[in-house]
């Protein structure tokens, strides 16, 4: 059925860019579902985190309250890494990128195909982890401005992470370039989402959490640009 | 090969002799301050190599850029040679600082947003180089790098800016101190004296650094160059 829609009559650049682009995200979500490879491991990995961090740090009644969010975005932090890294390592394989980079489209386009598609699958492994969470420690996370923060620092982990693995995975070292690369850049991401997830899950006044939302979304615009504007210097041979 | 231009030989003397001005000016001609004593004159250099490695980190961003619209291999080098000096200079202030700040805030350490800052550019530039070790082809090397200090250059100041919407304890010396920032005081005119020798002097020890380590730099690449054209 995609191939149909992707292979229909010409069109004009701006939706052949977003064909492009679904086509991309399409794909990888097919293979996804096919070897279910990528989700599996990052959720497997981020139970483990949280079992992790439930013995080190004695996650109590009292603690709880203070640290969810802490907790939270460093398993999305450190299972992230896994997704993007799996999501450029299996295009290096049998030199599918190489493919990618052939057909004729913008080169961004190949970018927020991949960018969309990984985000897709943090947000899926992020909506499975919330509700464990929520019954492990009997808390409700099930709060509107949480989910926002939560999409909103998603899609900046992404926008960086995505650059960042596809320069990663074309150096020596491969997957171990990834964290190093990005944990020091994603930080202000980090910072805001684990503050205003904080404040929303401690019903803090609005006013409070609305600087971090600011800083959430100007962090997300800035980079989704910069990543827009030096792809192309990533791929090109 | 060229030998080394006479210019750079005077710089070079230059910058020796302003550091052991500037030393004698922190060390012995400003006057001790009253509530912090001797450790106060930490002050100067803790300034003034923050400056420098401010100056890198500047410089760092505008030659990625450069290159990656000129495509010249030229600026890599000048973008390598602002890395490893601002990692130097930056690393040397932490240093000072912490040095200072175990009397003063009675802790070597705070997350304050100058210090934290400057921990994640020295961790940004650690990355850099370890990015720039795993790929050999040149071409792509100073690509991914230029890319990479780009980020960084971007995403520091957002560091900064986040850290610091909370409060912070550091004090500022010159411009309007903050109420709760602890170990702040008013510098007499001798002691500004000393302070902005000190700051021009590190401006022209860093000119004399960067020059050399570009020189360097391009001597290294000639070298590599030879060494191919012997292989062969």
């Amino acid at each position: 059925m995609a191939e149909q829609s992707i292979t229909s009559k010409p069109q004009s650049l701006k939706s052949s860019y977003w064909k492009a682009i679904s086509a991309i995200v399409w794909k990888d979500l097919v293979a996804e579902l096919r070897s279910r490879e990528s989700i599996s491991a990052m959720l497997v990995f981020s139970l483990l985190v949280i079992l992790i961090f439930n013995f080190a740090l004695e996650l109590d009644i009292g603690t709880r309250r203070t640290v969810t969010a802490g907790v939270l975005w460093s398993t999305f932090a450190f299972a992230g890494t896994l997704g993007l890294n799996r999501s450029m390592a299996v295009e290096k394989e049998r030199d599918c990128l190489d493919g990618l980079l052939l057909s004729p489209v913008d080169r961004s386009a190949i970018y927020f195909g991949k960018a969309i598609s990984n985000l897709t699958f943090m947000l899926i492994m992020e909506v499975i982890v919330l509700p464990i969470y929520s019954v492990l420690y009997n808390i409700n996370l099930f709060n509107p401005g949480l989910l926002l923060v939560i999409l909103l620092g998603s899609i900046g982990y992404t926008a960086v992470g995505t650059l960042l693995a596809s320069m990663a995975v074309q150096t020596r070292t491969r997957d171990l370039m990834l964290p190093i690369l990005l944990f020091p850049v994603v930080l202000p991401i980090l910072i805001a989402a684990v503050k205003a997830s904080s404040g929303f899950l401690s019903g803090a006044n609005i006013n409070d959490i609305f600087p971090w939302l600011r800083l959430l979304i100007a962090y997300d615009v800035i980079f989704i640009a910069l990543a827009f504007m030096v792809f192309d210097y990533v791929v090109e041979e | 090969m060229k030998t080394k231009p006479r210019t750079l030989i005077a710089l070079d003397i230059l910058a020796l002799i302003l550091l052991g001005v500037s030393s004698y000016l922190a060390l012995v001609f400003a006057p001790t301050e009253a509530t912090m004593g001797q450790v106060q004159r930490i002050f100067y250099f803790h300034v003034a190599t923050a400056w420098v490695g401010m100056l890198g980190f500047i410089a760092a961003g505008i030659s990625g850029i450069i290159f990656l619209v000129t495509r010249n291999l030229k600026w890599d080098r000048v973008e390598v040679a602002s890395v490893e000096i601002s990692l130097v200079f930056f690393f040397i202030t932490i240093v000072l600082g912490s040095i200072w700040a175990r009397p003063i805030w009675n802790t070597w350490w705070t997350w304050d947003p100058r210090l934290t800052t400057a921990t994640i550019t020295e961790l940004i530039y650690i990355a850099y180089f370890m990015l720039r070790q795993g790929i050999e082809d040149p071409d792509r090397r100073a690509r991914f790098g230029a890319i990479y200090t780009l980020i960084g250059s971007v995403s520091v100041p957002i560091t900064f800016m986040s850290i610091r919407l909370y409060r912070t304890i550091h004090p500022v010396v010159i411009g309007t101190q903050s109420a709760e920032a602890q170990g702040g005081f008013n510098m007499t005119s001798d002691m500004r004296f000393a302070f902005f020798f000190a700051l021009i002097s590190f401006t022209i020890i860093f000119v004399d650094l960067f020059w050399n380590r570009i020189r360097l730099g391009a001597l290294a690449d000639k070298v590599e160059l030879l060494k191919l054209k012997v292989m062969q």
